[in-house]
């Protein structure tokens, strides 16, 4: 196997060797340093060392605990949400949009759309933060909220346009001829094909207001600090490993969500 | 029934009368403009200038969805979310007909598409003739008062395809809906309509039944799209046509004021005579080129005596002894299947 080719045009798993290293270096860097936190916050010790010296789940009661912890995660699963709602229903439309309107303009449309993909995040976010500030909209739920949809939009436009790809659009029109509004055509026959990229769209928009960052510190203070910013700020002022505690659960959140996005995607291939 | 279209860019001043429980079939090559105006008339596409008229009244402006208006689409476009009855009780839903009634009617539109009994099976168990059925039947279900077809049989096989034109053909003479139906085949065209309606880079060319379209055609675009035809160039003297020198014998008067004509020469209405009398007949003589044996009927190439070539089909019967390559031929054609036409197709 590893030496004799089994027929004579195999390339023998030896002179592949060099890219089996090099796929095994880059998962390990990729995976690594995200699980170098479930560790960290099963720590007895009062700061972030690794390896710990002992194991405890006392950083978890700590994080369960703390008030304004609570309150942080509150700001934040309530951000998530109604970022997943508001993009959700904006990314589902503007993707529809851009499918059907055959215009050149279209094009550019699109590259606006994803802009904010390709923007410095924290260019993005002085903009936003210096814009809010003339409306008094910084540490605002809806402030949080349209900042948070900016960047997730693009991702549920992606998702949806490419379902929409593949899709006929003629039974929209043939649902239209048979009676049915272009609103109801839509709901009735385009929406139940194509729901399950908006429901992934959904997912990763809610996933990438909870683990926003960059964004939040500019824009969400005071009440209105969001977990991210809350773990940001006490990384500073103190180093112990509730920190940690609390970025296990968000990711064990991002994995649940992804691993469901993933299962949603398997399932819709088998459908096509 | 009147309709009339304005100038569109891919329709040019184009305007059609159906009548009401009338076949009529939009027929002319790729880009030619015909699904453009299926789609003026199903209201997706606005015409720039122009009406369409349902009966006594203006629906230019309707919506597709007020038009009242049944559709087939060539690739069927059934919802694949829904089963064959979801499918076929849509548009009644959208109109809130009974459940009962909604039970009922779904059953005798699948039964009138012969697939009572499959109402519950998903669309991917179906296959490529049933799908087109339940297409069929979700566009009929709703009476509506034009049924719109857009090639519904090209993506069936040969076989398949005719046995659905005669299927079809029968389900308008049993409902007698107006039907609108385009295609590119010309032999469909034939086999279904009531009326054809040749149109050509975005104008008709020629209306008429199929009779008058294969015997009569207004054009050599129309005699060269609508079967096959031979065209021999022809001289017109005194309102006479020649053939080199040769009076051609017509059934009717000559089109008059058209420049150039052509005669133009189906090669299954030429019969190879013997030495016998010629009749009536317009008389080619010639010697056999080449013939070319394709089962039911033999396509025989004949140079004629001015140098032109002209095909004729001879059917494959064992009574009939074939001609042999080099030998001289006489040819005949009846004054009646003796067709001029225009050289260009009317502008």
């Amino acid at each position: 196997m590893l030496s004799r080719p089994a027929t004579q045009t195999q390339i023998t798993h030896g002179r592949r060797l060099w890219l089996y290293v090099l796929v095994g270096l880059i998962m390990f860097f990729l995976i690594v340093p995200s699980l170098f936190v479930i560790p960290l916050s099963f720590s007895a010790d009062r700061y972030l060392a690794f390896p710990p010296s002992g194991w405890s789940t006392r950083w978890y009661a700590a994080y369960l605990g703390a008030i304004e912890w609570r309150d942080a995660t509150y700001v934040s699963f309530t951000a998530a949400f109604l970022t997943m709602i508001v993009s959700t229903v904006c990314g589902t439309l503007a993707a529809y949009g851009l499918h059907t309107a055959r215009l050149r303009l279209m094009r550019l449309a699109y590259v606006a759309f994803m802009l904010p993909l390709i923007i410095p995040g924290i260019l993005v976010a002085i903009g936003i933060y210096l814009l809010y500030a003339q409306f008094g909209l910084n540490s605002t739920m809806p402030g949080i909220v349209m900042a948070h949809s900016v960047m997730a939009i693009p991702l549920v436009v992606i998702t949806v346009a490419s379902s929409l790809k593949s899709y006929d659009m003629n039974q929209e029109m043939v649902a239209r001829s048979l009676g049915a509004s272009r609103p109801w055509a839509f709901l009735t026959v385009t929406l139940p094909q194509i729901r399950i990229s908006v429901i992934t769209g959904a997912l990763l928009a809610f996933i990438t207001s909870l683990d926003e960052v960059v964004i939040s510190l500019f824009i969400a203070g005071g009440d209105m600090s969001t977990l991210t910013k809350r773990m940001f700020n006490a990384l500073r002022d103190e180093i112990d490993p509730t920190i940690a505690a609390i970025s296990t659960l968000l990711l064990l959140v991002s994995v649940l969500l992804l691993g469901a996005v993933r299962l949603l995607q398997r399932k819709s291939g088998r459908d096509t | 029934m009147r309709k009339t279209y304005g100038a569109l860019a891919a329709l040019d001043d184009v305007s059609l009368e159906v009548a009401s429980g009338e076949f009529i079939t939009l027929l002319g090559p790729s880009g030619s403009g015909k699904t453009t105006l299926l789609m003026v008339l199903a209201g997706f596409i606005r015409a720039d200038s122009g009406q369409i008229l349902f009966g006594d009244s203006d629906v230019s402006l309707v919506a597709p969805h007020k038009r009242n208006v049944g559709m087939v689409f060539q690739n069927y476009a059934l919802f694949p979310h829904m089963t064959v009855a979801g499918n076929v009780a849509y548009p009644l839903k959208l109109r809130r007909v009974g459940k009962t009634e909604i039970g009922e009617r779904v059953a005798r539109a699948l039964d009138l598409v012969q697939l009572s009994g499959l109402g519950e099976r998903h669309v991917d168990q179906l296959s490529g003739g049933q799908r087109q059925r339940v297409a069929l039947a979700r566009a009929i279900v709703f009476e509506p008062r034009i049924l719109l077809m857009d090639e519904p049989l090209s993506a069936l096989d040969k076989k398949l395809r005719e046995q659905m034109q005669i299927e079809v053909r029968h389900l308008h003479q049993r409902l007698g809906m107006t039907t609108v139906y385009v295609t590119h085949d010309q032999r469909e065209a034939l086999t279904m309509s009531d009326r054809i309606a040749v149109i050509d880079r975005g104008r008709f060319r020629q209306i008429g039944t199929p009779r008058e379209i294969y015997g009569r055609p207004a054009s050599r675009f129309i005699a060269d799209f609508i079967g096959e035809s031979n065209f021999l160039p022809v001289a017109v003297r005194d309102g006479q046509a020649y053939l080199g020198d040769k009076l051609l014998r017509l059934a009717e008067p000559l089109r008059t004021g058209e420049p150039s004509q052509l005669l133009g020469v189906r090669p299954e209405k030429v019969v190879i005579l013997g030495g016998g009398d010629a009749g009536a007949h317009n008389v080619f003589e010639g010697m056999v080129r080449e013939i070319v044996y394709q089962g039911e009927s033999s396509l025989v190439s004949v140079t004629l005596a001015g140098g032109h070539e002209l095909s004729v089909r001879q059917q494959a019967i064992s009574a009939v002894i074939p001609p042999v390559v080099g030998a001289a031929v006489r040819l005949g054609l009846a004054p009646a299947d003796t067709i001029i036409v225009p050289q260009d197709s009317p502008a």
